[in-house]
């Protein structure tokens, strides 16, 4: 479709959400990512039933990790989309930039003191 | 008859006895060491009933105890019935206090489980439930009858106890199975009953009718517990928030088709009406009136209910 | 099997802070099966602990590994060549495991990373509920295969109590009243005469009550 969307977004495509573990999420925020978002099925479409639906429950789970640790649970978030919905993907990313943007860069990566830009994490 | 074959000097039981329908009532002491309460609620009710429950940490709320209540009234020349629970107390504590119970002429005990800690003041505490109500009603009968502890010492100066428990005939899991558990107690040793506050007339029948067909009401003394309603809240929370109780609507209706101020007046009225309609049904031998919180009333329920004065009994 | 639940992470991080090297210790027993010290939430605490002190300007070790059970000692043994390489342990195993790597290595500090709940089932995945209370002398053939001193509230061997409403314990209207579960048992196996008999009062010395409990079989030792 040939939208645009903000250049520093990385995406990592897996078969279904159900995929992403809670592992990966808070492994990007270990290697400094300032932010994660999943974007996965709608809910009730889901090819493999409730992947999404796990998918939620663990970004859920992060986010509470990341308020504990003072991170801020705002810097990962779950959505939820059809593969259809190339200009609803390209609305995602821009409003997850900039809330990543108004947040900052990730204190982790401050203290490991990197320097390059600011990258937000997608797991698709 | 069950009640009759273990005589003790209780002033309740020779009532029962001699065929009169019992009254009996309760305090609830204060959250405080101000015993002069018991003295002030046991002096308002004395002349109306045959005998007063002093309540044991009553809904897991912490007061001044029951035993010490008890001998307050005792020495007060009254006759008190000390309700104890196994929430709070292990073998050992159970049968001292009956031991200290005994030896001050207490000769009323009412054996209850207990309200679970949830409910009251303390909820973080440990419980105890070493027993339960019936293997405390068990005990105290080898106590009576053995002059024998559970952990096996005999001793002579045996407690002598007229027992009581408590029924339930609006629990689960059936009416059926509340009157299976009664004769459980009954097989246990209990002489009295005092049921929870009645307001399904129904299921009340029902159960004393189960229990009449089981021959129990010759074996037991039923006395139905009757608690005046003070308002329409009342009722509601009662119906609505406390496990065991059946409030039918049709005594909510009864509440709210009065102004407000006339309400506790036919909370009272509801409440004479219920008693006069359990004299009529077989195996009640008398009433148990809790009046929450409303000891005051006690003297114009048991007037208007026929029941005064109380009978004078051999050695009452 | 045991059941547990994590320990809340400002907890752990609150044990840990003033050591510099540490060793979190999940359990592949009953804690992986309620997802609660399994491998997975051993990393997963681990990557939280790092993302927290990396923050804070802490440069701490933080590994992490999983034993097989860490109640018998030839698993817990596996630590020994790693271990002093720390100078802190946070074990995931139950209290059990906890307790038995305190055993093995004396002179370690060991942290508990789970609270220990009960002995119970998997009624559905993240749903545990507790069956058993280890008393020591189980009565289940007379209550129909429902245990009282568990499930009842207030540990009743003649119950229900008068709180019992609606098949529900007077506590909590999502507790099952343990005592309408053993009435259906015994009506549907027809044993409802066990109902009847008063049951007389327990014998608490093989429970807890009766001190620090062991068994020693003569027969399985040399």
């Amino acid at each position: 479709m040939r939208l645009q969307y903000p250049p520093d977004i990385r995406i990592i495509q897996v078969p279904c959400t159900g995929k992403v573990d809670i592992l990966h999420l808070l492994a990007a925020f270990e290697e400094g990512a300032d932010g994660v978002f999943v974007a996965g099925c709608l809910e009730g479409d889901c090819h493999f039933i409730e992947g999404n639906l796990r998918a939620k429950q663990r970004v859920k789970r992060v986010k509470e990790i990341l308020d504990k640790v003072g991170l801020g649970g705002e810097r990962v978030e779950m959505y939820n989309l059809s593969a259809g919905q190339g200009g609803r993907f390209a609305e995602i990313a821009r409003e997850m930039d900039q809330k990543i943007r108004e947040l900052g860069p990730s204190p982790i990566k401050l203290s490991k003191k990197k320097s390059t830009g600011s990258r937000v994490e997608v797991a698709a | 008859m069950s009640y009759m074959e273990q005589e003790t000097p209780s002033k309740l039981q020779k009532v029962i006895q001699a065929g009169h329908l019992a009254v009996t009532s309760e305090v609830g002491p204060p959250r405080s060491a101000e015993g002069s309460i018991i003295e002030e609620k046991g002096h308002l009710i004395k002349d109306y009933v045959d005998a007063i429950n002093v309540t044991d940490n009553q809904t897991s709320v912490c007061r001044l105890c029951s035993l010490a209540s008890c001998i307050r009234l005792k020495l007060m020349g009254l006759e008190p019935v000390l309700q104890m629970v196994t929430r709070d107390r292990n073998r050992i504590a159970l049968q001292s206090d009956i031991l200290g119970a005994a030896s001050f002429g207490i000769n009323n005990i009412l054996c209850l489980t207990g309200d679970h800690q949830h409910f009251g003041d303390h909820a973080n505490c440990i419980n105890v439930f070493d027993l339960d109500s019936i293997q405390l009603i068990q005990t105290v009968k080898m106590m009576r009858d053995e002059g024998r502890l559970l952990g096996g010492h005999e001793f002579q100066s045996k407690p002598q106890m007229f027992i009581g428990a408590a029924a339930n005939p609006f629990a689960g899991p059936n009416v059926e199975l509340r009157v299976a558990r009664l004769a459980k107690k009954a097989a246990a040793g209990v002489q009295f009953i005092q049921t929870q506050c009645i307001y399904n007339m129904d299921t009340m029948k029902t159960f004393m009718k189960i229990m009449v067909d089981r021959g129990l009401h010759e074996k037991v003394a039923i006395l139905a517990g009757i608690t005046p309603m003070k308002n329409v809240g009342m009722a509601r929370y009662m119906q609505k928030r406390v496990p065991g109780i059946d409030v039918p609507e049709e005594i909510v209706e009864r509440l709210k088709g009065v102004p407000k101020e006339k309400q506790p007046e036919e909370g009272i009225n509801i409440a004479i009406d219920q008693i006069e309609e359990l004299k009529e049904v077989e195996g009640i031998r008398g009433f148990h009136i809790m009046a929450i919180e409303w000891e005051e009333k006690v003297p114009e329920i048991v007037e208007r209910a026929g029941l005064y004065p109380r009978p004078k009994v051999n050695g009452g | 099997m045991i059941r547990a639940v994590g320990k809340p992470l400002e907890e752990i991080i609150d044990m840990v802070k003033d050591y510099d090297k540490i060793l979190l210790a999940g359990c592949d027993g009953c804690v992986t099966v309620c997802e609660a010290g399994g491998l997975k939430e051993t990393k997963v605490l681990g990557s939280a602990l790092r993302l927290h002190f990396t923050q804070a300007g802490q440069n701490k070790v933080i590994d992490e590994t999983s034993l097989t059970r860490q109640c018998d000692p030839e698993y817990v043994g596996q630590l020994r060549d790693t271990i002093d390489n720390y100078d802190a342990v946070v074990s995931l195993a139950c209290g059990v495991g906890a307790q038995f790597v305190v055993d093995m290595y004396k002179d370690k500090v060991v942290y508990p990373g789970v609270d220990t709940c009960f002995l119970g089932v998997t009624e559905e995945r993240g749903w545990y509920t507790e069956r058993c209370q280890a008393c020591g002398s189980c009565i289940l053939a007379e209550t129909g295969g429902v245990c009282p001193i568990a499930r009842c509230s207030k540990r009743m061997l003649n119950g229900p109590c008068g709180g019992s409403e609606g098949g529900k314990c007077e506590v909590s209207p999502e507790m099952p009243c343990g005592w309408q579960l053993i009435y259906e048992r015994l009506k549907t196996l027809g044993q409802l005469d066990r109902f009847e008999k008063p049951r007389d009062t327990k014998d608490w010395t093989s429970s807890r009550d009766g001190g620090i409990r062991q068994i020693v079989r003569e027969d399985l030792r040399i």
